[in-house]
């Protein structure tokens, strides 16, 4: 079995450029993937903002930034990751309890934390560190891992979940969850217990819904009947399904989406950017778009077949299938599959918060795919 | 590597790719929905959407619910609803908003505030509501825009119900009143709830249960043309009309107690001691809530600010008064229970009081004492120095947790927002708030409700319906029951039983009947012509004190130093079904001028009579 760095088929020989590749470790189709689907993110973004250059611009700037870091991350080597997996997780819990007691005496705003300078959301941290030590706990487990090991990732979980939702917000707790949840699904929890947790899960659930606030619960019920509520969340999934429905097979056409244009759809540069995708380009220009995605995907799920060490493997299929559930959870929220939540597509929806996270997650699959040791074939 | 470890991580890998390829499964199936979604809506659903968003458009209409009728317990009405035109404007259909404004504000004499406040409530609001520009129409105003409506496209006048309380300043306090939706309000609404309604419970019955009042907000998806003109109606989703209220509270007694307090400001609160039902609740002096519905004039709402008789202020909720004597028989039960006294054990009373080793003298309000005096004698007459050597005996940290029991120092929970929770001290207490320890002296004259001791008017009239239960605690609750699709009224909230001996009770009780009922009373003067007993307690709370060896002469004082006078008291004695307690500011005397207000309640209640 030979290894390439994503240039197949060059020989045995490692060309010059293989060399220069080797050494600032990036993965090529990886990058080229993202370049394209930035690329596009920008032209739909375009329409989006109503012709904005200076949306336009912002988002650019933003981007650069987040490749950046991406770059910059994927030349460390998956061992300091594991090292500091931990400590990431740790600082991250502070942050979180300290946004809780700093909210708490600000009444309000509790999902940021002020920096002077930067405002950030301490959650995002928690969207990488929390797979990641879960991901670092359980390769040291045997496989399938004993019922304690789970109970102990189960705890890495539950408290920034806890901290999280306690915010309030619902929606990224369920995210960093299912970022946790995937890596003890990955590292091979017995299907028994699987069916046990689902189980309990489901038991829990009329407690859970004790707990939500009174609009959570709404958003809930409003999803199984979205017309009760026509007015606030109802009202852009009325109007995102004319978008979508309107654009057809083939589309109106770049700016010439009118449901977008005229302002019918609301927050279409953000989380409905995916309508106007559906308007303008139509059912082709969504399955293009698509079709980005799944390729990234693919080319991170071969990383992560490839990854040489149990923690690589768990972390780069747990980074992978997250950011499927991103994209799918918005998409399938856009169309009407899914109930509302404020969650953006990814790289493409106006707005910089999570995209430095995401990217850095990039960074880290470029990292564990560049710094394979060569086995011989 | 041993062959062991080569065969684990094999397993290892193997497992992990499984998993992965689940994974892949769920993941294609997921994608295979989203697609599946997307050629029903883009394919098959193509036409209905190109129609509906090339030719037409679908707007949603608000369409707001009517806000519950509030009534009292005979089926007053306290809070009703009556139409009002209003001259409305749909943003989205006027072409240049700025010119028709202008237009407009000459057409009606309509004033730069109706502009500004328009101005505010559309950045509240999306552009295809129908937002107010100014309500209350006058017929003059209604007729000249009449003539030109034509020439004004996406304005209109509307009908739409208004709030208003017939009874205005008499119930202000109590049932509240409902005012402009404001920006802090916006970040506490669900928007999509109250599109399209304008107002919202600002304080009173109108707040606490605004979710119970409001109802729930319809809507009408209306087919449009190219102009934003109504072609058709597609579906609608009615209005859930809010939920009519029918309160405890007996419009009847209002009056009798705000005529009852006459020249005095004060507080009067009634209840129904064996539910917690308040019968009445005063505050003097109150203002008319109707102006606030429409949005007061600022300099109206000025004067009612700075008014030194400070109108606005809820007495009865967050007036926090030193109770004076009132509280003299929860002590004594508090002697009674906790305590080591004897009710029938004789304390001398010279008139005054001194603590060992010091040389101020803490007095008796009559000069020259009571003499020999047991319990029920100190109750009746309301000896001072009895009650300052039993809080002494007892010590303020038990006499504070006894009195914790009967709701002193707490919030009642009543059904209005914005309760004072009052004080009763402690040891802790103060040193919480001072740097300074507790002194005996303290302690001192806390037993004739002094000092640091403050009570808010509903707070006595619970302590007092707790004393007429012999100890079932109960929550004053001003809603009755509430009647519509919008909701129930919530469950009573009944507390527990104070565990104390009846025939404690029996004394105490005894001795507050004798107030009202024996020759030596403090309250005797509102005892002709009672057809029951009423056991009360007078009190008179010192604003200021006097200094030492001077006397406390009322004509000297101005009006503003005067003591405040307050009662407490339920009736029947033997069987209560009304508990009052009643402040009159500056009063001077509890019995001369509290009691009285109490009595007047009390007969209307009791005998459906004036007094």
């Amino acid at each position: 079995m030979r290894y390439d760095y994503g240039l197949a088929g060059l020989g045995a020989e490692q060309t010059r450029f293989e060399r220069i590749m080797k050494r600032i470790h990036i993965d090529i189709p990886l990058f080229a993937g993202l370049i394209t689907l930035s690329g596009v993110a920008l032209v739909i973004l375009y329409s989006a903002s109503a012709q904005s250059f200076d949306v336009l611009l912002r988002q650019g700037l933003r981007l650069l930034l987040a490749m950046s870091v991406m770059l910059a991350i994927a030349q460390i080597h998956p061992r300091h990751f594991r090292f500091y997996s931990p400590m990431l997780y740790g600082v991250g819990v502070l942050l979180l309890a300290a946004v809780l007691v700093m909210g708490e005496i600000g009444k309000g705003a509790q999902r940021w934390l002020d920096l002077g300078v930067l405002r950030f959301q301490p959650s995002e941290i928690l969207k990488l560190a929390v797979p990641m030590t879960v991901a670092w706990y359980l390769s040291e487990c045997p496989v399938p891992p004993a019922f304690r090991h789970i109970a102990v990732a189960g705890v890495f979980i539950a408290i920034p979940v806890g901290l999280i939702a306690k915010q309030p917000d619902l929606g990224t707790a369920i995210l960093v969850g299912a970022a946790g949840a995937v890596v003890v699904f990955l590292a091979g929890i017995r299907w028994l217990y699987l069916l046990l947790l689902g189980g309990v899960g489901a038991g829990l659930l009329p407690v859970v819904w004790h707990f939500l606030h009174d609009y959570q619960r709404d958003r809930v019920l409003m999803f199984l009947s979205p017309e009760a509520d026509a007015l606030g969340r109802g009202y852009h999934i009325i109007q995102s399904k004319i978008a979508i429905g309107s654009g057809g097979f083939y589309g109106k056409g770049w700016l010439q989406g009118s449901q977008a244009q005229l302002e019918f759809l609301p927050e279409k540069s953000t989380d409905f950017i995916f309508a106007v995708v559906a308007e303008e380009f139509g059912l082709i220009g969504c399955l293009g778009l698509l079709a980005i995605y799944l390729f990234i995907i693919g080319r991170c799920i071969h990383i992560s077949i490839q990854a040489q060490d149990a923690y690589t493997r768990l972390l780069s299929g747990a980074l992978t299938l997250t950011f499927f559930v991103y994209v799918f959870v918005n998409t399938g929220m856009v169309v009407g599959i899914l109930p509302v939540v404020g969650v953006p597509l990814p790289l493409v929806s106006y707005g910089g918060t999570s995209m430095v996270t995401l990217l850095a997650g990039f960074g880290i699959l470029m990292s564990i795919q560049t710094h394979r040791k060569l086995l011989p074939g | 590597m041993s062959v062991r470890a080569v065969r684990r991580l094999q397993n290892d890998v193997r497992v992990f790719q499984a998993r992965i390829a689940f994974s892949v499964v769920l993941l294609l199936l997921a994608v295979a929905a989203l697609v599946a979604r997307l050629v029903y809506l883009q394919i098959v659903g193509h036409e209905h959407y190109a129609m509906l968003s090339q030719d037409n458009r679908v707007k949603i209409a608000p369409l707001p619910p009517t806000r519950g009728i509030v009534y009292d317990r005979n089926g007053e009405v306290l809070a009703d609803n009556v139409p009002s035109y209003s001259l409305e404007l749909v943003p989205e259909r006027i072409d240049d908003l700025d010119a028709t404004l202008a237009e407009l504000q000459t057409l009606l004499g309509l004033s730069d505030e109706d502009i500004r406040r328009f101005r505010k409530l559309q950045s509240q609001h999306k552009s295809f509501e129908s937002i107010p520009l100014k309500m209350r129409l006058e017929e003059e105003q209604i007729a000249r825009f009449a003539v030109k409506q034509p020439f004004f496209p996406g304005v209109q006048i509307n009908v739409r119900m208004i709030r208003t309380y017939p009874y205005g300043e008499l119930t202000a306090h109590a049932v509240g009143y409902v005012s402009r939706i404001s920006e802090a309000d916006l970040k506490m609404l669900d928007p999509s709830l109250y599109s399209g309604t304008y107002h919202i419970g600002k304080s009173g019955i109108e707040k606490t249960y605004e979710t119970l009042l409001h109802g729930k907000t319809g809507h009408q998806e209306l087919e449009t043309n190219v102009q934003g003109r109504s072609i058709g109606v597609l579906n609608t989703v009615p209005p859930v009309p809010g939920a009519d209220l029918r309160l405890s509270l007996d419009i009847t007694l209002q009056q009798a107690a705000i005529d009852g307090l006459g020249e005095y400001n004060g507080a009067v609160v009634a209840m129904e001691p064996a539910t917690g039902r308040v019968l009445a609740f005063v505050s003097k002096p109150s203002f008319d809530p109707n102006p606030f519905v429409y949005g007061i004039p600022k300099a109206d709402y000025d004067r009612l600010q700075s008014s030194p008789d400070r109108p606005l202020y809820n007495r009865a909720l967050r007036g926090v008064y030193p109770p004076g004597s009132t509280v003299k028989p929860f002590e004594g039960l508090a002697g009674l229970e906790v305590g080591d006294l004897q009710a029938d054990r004789k304390v001398s009373c010279p008139g005054y009081f001194q603590l060992p080793n010091s040389s101020h003298q803490y007095r008796d309000w009559r000069k020259g004492g009571h003499g020999a005096v047991d319990l029920k004698s100190a109750i009746t007459q309301s000896c001072d120095v009895y009650f300052y050597k039993l809080a002494l005996s007892l010590g303020i940290d038990k006499l504070s947790e006894f009195m914790g029991r009967f709701g002193f120092g707490k919030r009642t929970g009543i059904d209005i927002p914005g309760e004072l929770p009052g004080v009763y001290p402690s040891k802790e207490w103060k040193k919480k708030h001072s740097k300074y320890p507790w002194f005996p002296g303290e302690t001192v004259i806390t037993g004739i409700g002094q000092g640091y001791v403050g009570v808010t008017p509903v707070q006595l009239a619970r302590a007092t319906a707790i004393l007429a239960n012999r100890g079932r605690v109960v929550i004053p609750r001003l809603l009755d029951a509430a009647q519509g699709e919008a909701g129930a009224a919530p469950e009573e909230a009944v507390g527990d039983n104070l565990a104390i001996a009846p025939e404690h009770w029996d004394t105490v009780i005894q001795a507050m009947i004798d107030v009202v009922h024996s020759a030596r009373g403090t309250a005797k003067s509102i005892a002709a012509g009672l057809s029951y007993h009423v056991a009360g307690k007078t009190g008179t709370a010192q604003v200021f004190s006097v200094g030492q060896g001077q006397k406390y002469r009322e004509s000297e004082v101005s009006k503003e130093m005067r003591d405040h006078a307050l009662f407490i008291a339920f009736a029947p004695a033997e069987q209560p079904r009304i508990a009052v307690a009643v402040l009159a500011e500056h009063g001077g005397h509890g019995g001369s001028v509290a009691a009285p207000v109490a009595r007047a309640v009390m007969e209307r209640y009791l005998n459906g009579r004036a007094p």
